[in-house]
């Protein structure tokens, strides 16, 4: 079984709104010194769902320990190498970067067109899996454009994942629970972050990862034609929203006297 | 007639009604209609049930109605809504398509997207049109920041945030179409099946609903700070929310909670309690009405986002207010 998983690196989402800056002008977010991209974590836990896969058909059968062969593809600059070998470290077997400056600032069409294609080029890809949004721009489109582009059955949001032979049962979060569903492989699945906490990578895993090929196809090697997107994107404005409100501290000696006062101001305001 | 700009609005039930998220949308296209005489709002929802949903959805904004009939409609999958939605939004050649911003509208809107190649736009919280360009204002950034976008294209679809849009106010007199119409699906179509649904009933008021709100985050530290939080909900008549921290750590339901990840509330009252703030949790609950922080960490953003707020530990302070406002309220 070849799965594949879509990663991308972003902006550190975890960085404090207090120090969060953008470029009005450029529509773009200003790099913080010193804030290392990250791995979107819904993708490293998207990576997650692949060994756990890994895992469980590896304890099976010991001889067929390889079977399930994990392939980390992100696209973005070269220097997104470092982000896959991080990948790597924590078990997946190859890397597969895709980077050519014709695919800069890529839409989520784009991509997810490239994207596909790659995968077409892989060709023996039985399951997807992708991170139901990414931790930028906080879309969530990707992945399932790409599963409509390859005309492939898609799950999203899901917390766990179940494989036997073709077919693979996916639990996903909805608002008031949960839901099994069934389909046939090959498949996309989008990861919600309920899957639980990724791995860390070890020691062992790290030198061994060292090793493991990663791959780079660029436009060329893939044929691609940039021009196919579709109703083109355009970011009119992007801009940080002032909702920043004046707070009255509630002053007392004892948290009962707090608490009396607390009561007294909502009750005075007919909050409760 | 073929000129026409429509505004396609999928409707969503909940249970026999429509969901109070498809009466905003509503309210948000009647508004963008109302602007250009020659456009219509057209409602399309898939069930097998409809009573008197067509007129209602008439009633609140809609000048036509589409209700797409079969037994396979419930519970949603995107094989067997996808295909019907396609063909009306070719069919009521719709410039703009809205749809909710939750785990259907979500998973249907981009698949929506690919097939009537058109551009998406997730998350939006505001829609303008100006001549043929539609601009979609959107959060991104964990909720940080807000971009507004435009497409190229003709179509547009956007998923919106519940509690952006206002519903228009309920009216008998307006009139409009209803039309039923078969699924053009067959069960042979669906690719995915549903093998078993787990609703996570509560027995307080439905968090999306409720007027007051007392959420607690990772400092709570534990299940056992829910259950003196879960006093003061039950003293208020509220419901019971979590930041991410809390409901990954188990500490109570995934349902619970709020945020970018979870669900967006818009209370009257929201009492955040040992949550610290972050925008991914904001993203959630900043269009409630009033925020109340109770923290011991003076310096955490919570504050910059409440009306009132107590500096200290929850464990002395939340006994306390929960016993003083039930003596306040004479329970
Ligand atoms: C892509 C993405 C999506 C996310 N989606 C969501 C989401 O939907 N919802 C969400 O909530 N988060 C979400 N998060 C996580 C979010 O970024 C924060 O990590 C999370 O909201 C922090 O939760 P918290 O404030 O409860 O916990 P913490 O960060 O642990 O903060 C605890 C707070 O409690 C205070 N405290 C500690 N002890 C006490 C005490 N005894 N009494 C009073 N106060 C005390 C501390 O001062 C601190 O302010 C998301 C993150 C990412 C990257
Ligand atoms: N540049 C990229 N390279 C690889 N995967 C991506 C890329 N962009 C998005 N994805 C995948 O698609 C998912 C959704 O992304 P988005 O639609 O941008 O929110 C992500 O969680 C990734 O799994």
């Amino acid at each position: 079984m070849h799965i594949v998983v879509l990663v991308k690196q972003i902006f550190d989402p975890d960085v404090a709104t207090t120090v969060f800056r953008i470029d009005e002008e450029a529509c773009a977010i200003v790099p913080l010194p010193g804030v290392s991209p990250v791995i979107s974590p819904f993708d490293e836990q998207a990576v997650e769902a692949a060994m756990r896969i890994k895992d469980a058909h590896g304890q099976k059968l010991e001889s067929e320990k390889n079977d399930v062969k994990v392939t980390v593809v992100t696209m973005a600059e070269e220097t997104a190498r470092v982000a896959i070998k991080g990948e790597l470290a924590k078990g997946a077997d190859e890397g597969l970067l895709l980077a050519d400056p014709l695919f800069e600032n890529a839409d989520a069409v784009l991509t997810a067109n490239i994207l596909a294609t790659a995968i077409r080029k892989l060709g023996d890809v039985d399951l997807i899996i992708a991170g139901r949004q990414a931790a930028d721009k906080d879309l969530g489109v990707v992945g399932l454009g790409v599963a409509q582009l390859l005309d492939i059955p898609a799950i999203t949001y899901a917390c766990d994942i179940e494989i036997d032979n073709k077919t693979i049962s996916v639990e996903r979060v909805l608002e008031d629970g949960t839901e099994k569903v069934q389909t046939q492989l090959p498949a996309l699945v989008t990861i919600s972050h309920e899957l639980g906490k990724p791995r860390y990578a070890g020691l062992r895993e790290t030198m061994r990862a060292a090793r493991k090929p990663i791959n780079t196809w660029n436009g060329s090697d893939l044929g691609i034609n940039t021009e196919i997107a579709y109703g083109r994107q355009h970011i009119e404005k992007l801009f940080i929203p002032d909702n920043k409100v004046n707070c009255e501290i509630i002053q007392g000696d004892t948290p009962d006297d707090v608490a009396f006062q607390l009561a007294t101001r909502l009750k005075e305001a007919d909050l409760i | 007639m073929t000129d026409k700009i429509n505004i396609l609005v999928l409707v969503e039930m909940d249970q026999d009604k429509a969901s109070d998220l498809s009466l905003e949308m509503l309210g948000c296209a009647r508004q963008l209609a109302d602007k250009d005489d020659e456009s219509d709002v057209v409602a399309v929802v898939f069930g097998d049930d409809f009573g008197t949903l067509g007129e209602d959805l008439i009633s609140f904004g809609a000048d036509e109605v589409i209700l797409l009939e079969s037994t396979l409609c419930h519970p949603y999958q995107a094989d067997t809504w996808l295909p019907d939605m396609a063909a009306m939004a070719k069919e009521t050649k719709a410039s703009l398509i809205l749809m909710s911003h939750n785990s259907t509208g979500g998973d249907l809107a981009p698949r929506l997207a690919f097939k009537l190649k058109c551009g998406v736009a997730t998350s939006c919280e505001k829609i303008t049109i100006e001549g043929a360009k539609t601009f979609l204002t959107r959060t991104c950034y964990g909720g940080k920041a807000r971009e507004v976008l435009s497409f190229d294209n003709e179509v547009a679809i956007a998923t919106i945030r519940p509690k952006s849009q206002t519903p228009i106010a309920r009216d008998i007199k307006r009139c409009g179409d209803v039309k039923t119409k078969p699924l053009s699906v067959n069960k042979n179509d669906v690719r995915v099946n549903v093998i078993e649904r787990k609703r996570i009933e509560s027995d307080g008021p439905k968090i999306e609903n409720a007027s007051v709100i007392v959420a607690g985050g990772g400092g709570l530290g534990g299940p056992e700070g829910f259950e003196i939080a879960t006093e003061l909900a039950d003293v208020l008549g509220g419901a019971v929310g979590a930041s991410r921290v809390a409901c990954d750590q188990g500490w109570c339901p995934p349902g619970y909670q709020i945020g970018l990840s979870g669900k967006t509330v818009a209370p009257e009252l929201y009492i955040a309690i040992g949550i610290s703030g972050a925008s991914h949790h904001m993203a959630g609950c900043a269009n409630a009405k009033n925020i109340v922080a109770i923290n011991n960490d003076a310096d955490a953003p919570m504050f910059n986002f409440s009306r009132y707020g107590a500096i200290g530990d929850y464990e002395a302070l939340l006994p306390a207010l929960t016993k003083q406002i039930a003596k306040l309220k004479g329970q």
